[in-house]
C-alpha cells in the first residue's frame, strides 16, 4: 500500500502562490523605497508600489480562496482545524507583541519626560537651559490633548458594543440561525466601520501635527496602527459576511468565522489600553482641545 | 495501490505515491514538502555563508596592517577616505546582518528544523505546508533587499553603514538616502517569514507529535527548535515595531529617537535589544539540540539528564527576555538597573551549565567513536565554554564599563556564534548529510574540515581577547602600531579557515560524486530517534502510517 495516507493530516499539492507572494512582497518594498527616494530611483516608485499592494492583495485572496476550497472539500480534519486554531492564537501573540513596541515607546517618552517646550507646532528640546526643571512634564507643554471622554470615550463604546454583536452572531451560527449571524455580522462590520470614520475625524480635527513631536509621534503611530487593525478585522468581517450569505458556515464547522473573531476581540483589547494607557492616562493634566 | 497492466508493466494508480516527486519547477518553487523547503533553505544559507563569509575576508584583509590598505580602492577611482571609511562601515553592517538572519538562523530553524522536526516527532510533514514555503521565499527578497541597498546611496556613500543594530541616529539623520531603508524593509520581510515559521513549528510540535510520544518523550532537537520558536514569535514582532520606528523618524518626520522633538534614542536601543537578547539565543537553542543528539550517538548512552537538558533550554529562552540591558550598561544607566542586569545575565549561566555538565556526563563511561559529527560536537562544547566564559566576565556592569565596544566583546560573540553556532551547523550538517542526500561524505576530508576550520578560528578569533584587553575598539578599520601583531596573526587564522571552508566544499562535491550510498542508520545504535527508521533519503513523503511510540 506505497502511497496510502493514513492520517487525518493536511499533505497540500504544489502551490505557487507563496513564491509570488514573496515577489509581491518584494515588488511593494521596493516600490515604497523608490517612492520615497524619487532622487535616486525616478518617479516610478508610485506605480512599483501600487502593483506591489496590488498583487500582495491579490495573493492574499487567491491563498485563502484555496483554504476555503480546501475546507469545502474536507480538507479540514479535526487536527487540521486544531492547526489553524493555533495557527491564529499564536498570530494574535505575535501581534500583542507587536503593540508592546509602541506602548513602549509611550510610556518610555511619558514616565521619563523630557523639557520640551512646544509653540507655533514647533517642538524645543530646552534640556540644560534655564528654567528646564519647570518644563519636566508629560504631556508635553504647548500642547492640548483631545478630551478622552468625548469621541475617544465614544469610540470605546462603540467597540465594545461590537463585540457583543459579533458575539451575537456567533451564537447564532452554533445554533444554525443564519439570519442572526448575517444580522449580527451587519451591525458588528457596521460598528466597526463607524469606529474607523470616528477615528479619521478625530485625526483630523486633532490640535497637534504629526511630526515633530514625541507625543504626536507616538500618539499617530500607536492609535494608527490600531485603526490599521481594525481595517483589516472589518475586512475578515466582511469575508465572513459574504461567506454567511452564501452559506458556508455549519454550526459544528466555522473556524473563518471564529479566527475574524477572535482577531476583532484582540483589536477590541489593544484599544482598551489604548483608551486608558493614550488618551485617560497620557493625557491627565493637559489643557483640553 | 499498484496494478499491473496485461503486459506486465506496473501501473501507479495513484496520484500521492510516497515518492512520487513533481516536476522540477513545481518541486522547487512551489514546494509543500517539509524536506524539499528544508534543503532550500540550506542552499540559502550556504550561499548567503558564503557571501558573509567573503565580506569577512575582506574585513581581515583591510586590519591586516594598520592603515588604510584596501577600502579607498574597493569603492573605486577618485573615493574620497570619508566614502572609503563608510564602506568598512556598510562591510561589518552586512557581515552582520547576513550571518545572523540569512546564514545561522536559515540554516538551522528553517534547514535543520524543517527537515527533522517532522521526522523525529513521527509527522508527515508540517502543520502549514503552504506556508512553509512562503516563510523560505520571503527570505530571498529580504536578501535581495539587503544586497541592493549596498549599491544606492546610504549617507556618506553607498550602503547602509550602521552596525547590524541600527542604532538610531546613525540610522536616521546620519544616513541619507534609500540604502538604510532598504536595509530595514529587508529586516521586515525576514522577520515576517520567521514569524510564520515560528508559527508553523509550534503548532506543528504541540499538535503533530506521533500517538504515545508525550512532550517529556520529545527528542531534545525537537524541544529546542520549540524554544526557540516561542523566542521567535515574540521576541521579533518588538523589532519590526523598533524599525519601523526608525523609518517613519527617517521618512515621515516623527521624533521616536530624535532628542530634540522629546524623542530618546535609548529607547532604540532597549526595543532592539528586547528583540535582540532573545535573538541570540535563536541562534544558539537549535545547537544545543543537535549537539545532544550527536553527543547521545557517539557515547552509545541516552543524553544524561533527559528533562533536566529541556528545562534548562526552556528557562535559557525564558530568562533570556530580562536580561537585554547588559548590552547597554554604557548608556549611563543607574547602578541599580546595572546591578539587576548583571545579576539577571549571570542567572543563566546556570541553565548553560547544566547542559555543558550533562553533555560530558553523558559522555561519561560511554562507548565513544570519534567520526566527523563528533568532533564538531566537542569543539562545540570546548569553544561554546570559552565565549560562555567571557560572557560571565562581561555580563558584569563593572567591567563592561571598560570592555564595551572593544574587540573583547568581539572575541566573546563570536566564539558563542561563530566557533558555537557555526560548530553546531557543521556538527548538524555532518551528522545529517547522508540521512537528507543519502550518500556518505569523505570521512578523511570531513576529519580535516575540522581540524583545519577549528585551528583557523582559534588563531583568528583567540587574539582578539588580546586585542580587546588592549582597548582596542570594535568597527574601526584602523588602528594604532601596537595593535598590528596580534591583528596580523587573526588574518592568517582567516586564511587557515577559508582553506578549512574549501574542505568543506570539495567534501561535498565529492560525496555528490562518489559517496557511498548511505543505509537508513549509518550510525548504528545509538541514533535512536524516529528519523533512523526511514530510508536514506526518506521518501517523498514519509509516515504515511503514523508510528507508534512505547
Amino acid at each position: 500500500m506505497a502511497g496510502a495516507k493514513n492520517h487525518d493530516y493536511h499533505i497540500l499539492p504544489p502551490d505557487i502562490w507563496p513564491f509570488f507572494g514573496a515577489f509581491s512582497a518584494l515588488t511593494m518594498a521596493f516600490g515604497g523605497v523608490m517612492w520615497l527616494h524619487p532622487d535616486v530611483f525616478g518617479s516610478f516608485g508610485p506605480m512599483v508600489f501600487a502593483i506591489g499592494v496590488a498583487t500582495v492583495a491579490l495573493t492574499f485572496y487567491a491563498w485563502w480562496a484555496n483554504v476555503v476550497k480546501e475546507a469545502h472539500a474536507g480538507d479540514h480534519t479535526p487536527v487540521v482545524q486544531l492547526h489553524l486554531r493555533y495557527g491564529m492564537i499564536l498570530f494574535i501573540a505575535s501581534e500583542v507583541m507587536f503593540f508592546v513596541g509602541w506602548f513602549w515607546a509611550w510610556f518610555d517618552y511619558s514616565l521619563f519626560p523630557q523639557p520640551i517646550d512646544f509653540a507655533d507646532g514647533i517642538a524645543t528640546n530646552m534640556i540644560g537651559q534655564e528654567g528646564a526643571a519647570a518644563l519636566v512634564q508629560w504631556p508635553p507643554k504647548g500642547i492640548e490633548v483631545l478630551n478622552a471622554f468625548e469621541l475617544p470615550l465614544l469610540n470605546t463604546l462603540i467597540l465594545l458594543c461590537s463585540g457583543t454583536t459579533v458575539t451575537w452572531a456567533h451564537h447564532s451560527l452554533i445554533h444554525g440561525n443564519r439570519k442572526g449571524l448575517i444580522t449580527g455580522l451587519w451591525l458588528t462590520i457596521i460598528l466597526g466601520a463607524v469606529f474607523s470614520g470616528i477615528q479619521a475625524y478625530e485625526y483630523s480635527i486633532a490640535p497637534f501635527p504629526f511630526a515633530g513631536l514625541n507625543y504626536s509621534s507616538a500618539f499617530y503611530m500607536a492609535t494608527g496602527f490600531h485603526g490599521f487593525h481594525v481595517l483589516v478585522g472589518t475586512i475578515f468581517l466582511i469575508v465572513c459576511l459574504a461567506r454567511a450569505y452564501k452559506g458556508h458556515f455549519t454550526p459544528k464547522q466555522h473556524f473563518g468565522f471564529e479566527a475574524a473573531a477572535w482577531y476583532w476581540h484582540f483589536v477590541d483589547v489593544v484599544w482598551l489600553f489604548l483608551f486608558i494607557v493614550v488618551y485617560v492616562w497620557g493625557g491627565w493634566g493637559a489643557p483640553v482641545h | 495501490m499498484t496494478t499491473i497492466a496485461a503486459d506486465g508493466q506496473i501501473l501507479d494508480d495513484h496520484a500521492h505515491d510516497a515518492d512520487h516527486k513533481p516536476a522540477f519547477f513545481q518541486r522547487w518553487f512551489m514546494s509543500t514538502n517539509h524536506k524539499d523547503i528544508g534543503t532550500l533553505y540550506l542552499i540559502f544559507a550556504i550561499i548567503a555563508g558564503i557571501i558573509g563569509g567573503a565580506i569577512s575576508g575582506m574585513m581581515r584583509m583591510e586590519l591586516a596592517e594598520p592603515g588604510i590598505q584596501y577600502l579607498t580602492g574597493w569603492v573605486g577611482a577618485g573615493a574620497s577616505m570619508d566614502e572609503a571609511l563608510h564602506l568598512w562601515n556598510v562591510l561589518i553592517t552586512a557581515h552582520g546582518l547576513i550571518m545572523v538572519f540569512f546564514m545561522v538562523m536559515p540554516a538551522m530553524i528553517g534547514g535543520f528544523g524543517n527537515w527533522f522536526v517532522p521526522l523525529m516527532i513521527g509527522a508527515p510533514d508540517m502543520a502549514f505546508p503552504r506556508m512553509n514555503n512562503i516563510s523560505f521565499w520571503l527570505l530571498v527578497p529580504a536578501f535581495l533587499l539587503l544586497l541592493g541597498s549596498a549599491f544606492v546611496p546610504g549617507g556618506t556613500g553607498n550602503g547602509a553603514g550602521t552596525g547590524w543594530t541600527v542604532y538610531a541616529p546613525l540610522a536616521t539623520t546620519g544616513s541619507v538616502g534609500p540604502a538604510v531603508d532598504m536595509a530595514i524593509l529587508s529586516l521586515h520581510l525576514a522577520g515576517a517569514s520567521s514569524i510564520l515559521g515560528a508559527i508553523n513549528f509550534i503548532t506543528t510540535i504541540l499538535n503533530m507529535r506521533a500517538p504515545g510520544m508525550t512532550l517529556h518523550k520529545m527528542p531534545l532537537f525537537v524541544w529546542s527548535v520549540l524554544v526557540t520558536a516561542f523566542l521567535l514569535l515574540l521576541a521579533l514582532p518588538v523589532l519590526a515595531a523598533a524599525i519601523t520606528m526608525l523609518l517613519t523618524d527617517r521618512n515621515f518626520g516623527t521624533t521616536f529617537f530624535d532628542a530634540a522633538g522629546g524623542g530618546d534614542p535609548v529607547l532604540y536601543q532597549h526595543l532592539f535589544w528586547f528583540f535582540g537578547h532573545p535573538e541570540v539565543y535563536i541562534m544558539i537553542l537549535p545547537g544545543f539540540g543537535m549537539i545532544s543528539h550527536i553527543i547521545s550517538t557517539f557515547s552509545r548512552k541516552p543524553i544524561f539528564g533527559y528533562l533536566g537538558m529541556a528545562y534548562a533550554m526552556v528557562a535559557i529562552g525564558v530568562v533570556g527576555f530580562v536580561v537585554w540591558a547588559h548590552h547597554m550598561f554604557t548608556t549611563g544607566m543607574s547602578v541599580n538597573v546595572k546591578m539587576y542586569f548583571t545579576a539577571a545575565t549571570m542567572v543563566i549561566a546556570v541553565p548553560t551549565g547544566i547542559k555543558i555538565f550533562s553533555w560530558i556526563a553523558t559522555m561519561w563511561g560511554g562507548s565513544m567513536t570519534f567520526k566527523t559529527p563528533m568532533v564538531w560536537a566537542l569543539g562545540f562544547i570546548f569553544m561554546f565554554t570559552v565565549g560562555g566564559v567571557t560572557g560571565v566576565v562581561l555580563a558584569n556592569g563593572g567591567i563592561d564599563d571598560n570592555l564595551h565596544d572593544t574587540y573583547y566583546v568581539v572575541a566573546h560573540f563570536h566564539y558563542v556564534l561563530s566557533l558555537g553556532a557555526v560548530f553546531s551547523i557543521f556538527a548538524g550538517f555532518y551528522y545529517w548529510f547522508p540521512k537528507m542526500s543519502g550518500r556518505h561524505y569523505s570521512e578523511l576530508l570531513g576529519q580535516l574540515h575540522f581540524w583545519t576550520f577549528f585551528i583557523g578560528v582559534n588563531i583568528l578569533f583567540f587574539p582578539m581577547h588580546f586585542l580587546g584587553n588592549q582597548s582596542m575598539p570594535r568597527r574601526y578599520p584602523d588602528y594604532p602600531e601596537q595593535f598590528a601583531y596580534w591583528n596580523e596573526i587573526a588574518s592568517l587564522g582567516y586564511v587557515v579557515m577559508a582553506v578549512g571552508v574549501l574542505i568543506f566544499f570539495v567534501n561535498i562535491a565529492w560525496a555528490m560524486v562518489a559517496g557511498r550510498k548511505a543505509e537508513a542508520n549509518y550510525w548504528g545504535e545509538g541514533a535512536t530517534t524516529l528519523e533512523w527508521t526511514l530510508s536514506s533519503p526518506p521518501p517523498f513523503h514519509q509516515f504515511e502510517t503514523l508510528p507508534q511510540i512505547k
